[in-house]
């Protein structure tokens, strides 16, 4: 059974890592981009969707350019000791960038329906602007931004292409259940594969049904 | 209480194109600016709250210069010691009654608990009547309750001025005479100064303050 837990823990642990810097990461930017009156904001959130509809391999390869040991920041990354290519924390990295505009998105959208009138509300009341942000704006998004990083969980549960690209295939080590099913499937391993299989399924479904619950239509009645 | 203002603001959008240019003082408790839709009223009382830059202009609150172009001062919302009721009444949808009132009260990054009352608060809620309704959500309690925590909520904060915007128009035409009421009850009780728009001639007359005619951004 180690050859489905070991995958599946791996798995678990990158996608958790993934959605976790997500959350930090595609909050600030979308909270950034929901406030930014400026013409450019409409080009950068379209550079910030490009991993949703470039191929996987595509983001990969980028990775490996930049991140490799002879990419951009190869030898930087090797003299703090950093190594990315074939670890675990490589499979993040890809998880995290293919997720990213899942997350973005949603808490953009988020952000944008919040009435502007009750942070005004709030800052006549004597908040700072990162009170404000803290106290309204990020309380009354949160169902919107909880439904983004539970797709990017699944998203990042079935990440395949970038991840195999830059932490490569290794068992026990890289070998997330995504690259274990093709793995398994190469060795004509059937039974195994069925297993992995059902196990992926029943878990990204299980996070869809969770994000489906929380989209905004629920938002919606919750409110006056 | 004296209120001094002048204020210079151009606004374009699209096409459209609005000039306000609002000037005026007064020493009265009770200032009503009264005006049809779209003569700059909102945009007065935005500026006042320091929540719309005007190009020119200053504001001042009893003495106390909130903003002057010329000299560079424009204070922060924060720190204008006004409070501003909002037309719908922007109560906090995710808190209760008593966590809106006492909003302001709390100032760093985390809203006031939802079991526990600060005396200030518990002292709104028995004012305004409030106490029974204290732990439910804005959503749950009828629009003459909506109206009262929102001016709690204000008065919470010990402000110098409220500033209040068309504070009846929200209601039913009913529950709308019983509110001035109210309103004049609380002023008589507790003397915070107000400042009132309003489109509303019969406003005018219940309020019976120092009125302001307002038409196409300028004072008639």
């Amino acid at each position: 059974m180690g050859t489905v837990w070991l995958p599946l823990a791996l798995s678990l642990k990158v996608a958790l890592w993934a959605t976790a810097i997500n959350l930090v990461l595609g909050v600030a930017v979308a909270f950034g981009l929901s406030r930014w009156r400026s013409h450019a904001r409409e080009l950068v959130d379209s550079i910030l969707t490009l991993p949703l509809v470039l191929p996987p391999t595509v983001l990969g390869y980028y990775l490996l350019v930049l991140l490799g040991r002879r990419g951009v920041f190869g030898e930087w990354l090797d003299r703090l000791g950093i190594q990315l290519v074939f670890t675990w924390q490589g499979a993040v990295i890809a998880s995290t960038l293919v997720a990213f505009p899942l997350v973005q998105k949603a808490a953009r959208a988020a952000f944008e329906a919040v009435d502007p009138q009750l942070e005004d509300a709030a800052r006549v009341l004597g908040l700072r602007e990162a009170a404000v942000f803290f106290r309204v704006s990020l309380p009354l998004a949160a169902r919107g931004i909880t439904a983004g990083a539970l797709l990017a969980f699944a998203r990042a549960l079935g990440e395949f292409g970038a991840t195999l690209m830059i932490a490569g295939n290794l068992p026990g080590r890289t070998q997330t259940l995504s690259v274990a099913i093709y793995a398994a499937v190469q060795a004509g391993d059937d039974r195994t594969a069925g297993i992995m299989v059902t196990v992926t399924s029943v878990t990204c479904v299980a996070a869809l049904l969770l994000a489906g619950w929380l989209a905004p239509a629920h938002l919606r009645r919750a409110r006056p | 209480m004296s209120v001094d203002i002048a204020i210079r603001k151009t606004l374009r959008a699209d096409d459209r194109h609005f000039e306000l240019d609002v000037a005026f003082a007064s020493a009265h408790r009770r200032i009503v600016i009264f005006g049809p839709s779209g003569a700059g009223k909102s945009l007065t009382l935005r500026a006042m709250a320091g929540l719309l830059t005007p190009d020119e202009g200053h504001v001042r609150v009893d003495g106390r210069t909130l903003l002057d172009t010329r000299m560079g001062v424009d204070l922060p919302p924060r720190d204008r010691g006004v409070a501003y009721v909002f037309q719908d009444y922007a109560l906090f949808p995710h808190l209760t009654v008593a966590q809106n009132i006492g909003f302001g009260l709390a100032r760093g990054w985390l809203n006031p608990r939802r079991r526990f009352h600060d005396d200030r608060v518990r002292r709104w809620l028995d004012i305004f009547e409030l106490a029974a309704v204290a732990d439910s959500y804005p959503v749950r309690i009828s629009g003459g309750q909506r109206q009262r925590v929102a001016l709690a909520r204000a008065l919470a904060a010990e402000p110098r001025l409220v500033l209040l915007d068309e504070p009846f128009a929200a209601l039913d035409p009913a529950l709308r005479g019983r509110m001035r009421g109210e309103l004049m009850a609380l002023q008589a009780r507790l003397d915070p100064p107000l400042l009132v728009i309003t489109h509303d001639p019969a406003d005018v007359e219940a309020l019976d303050g120092h009125t302001i005619e307002v038409r196409d951004g300028r004072v008639v």
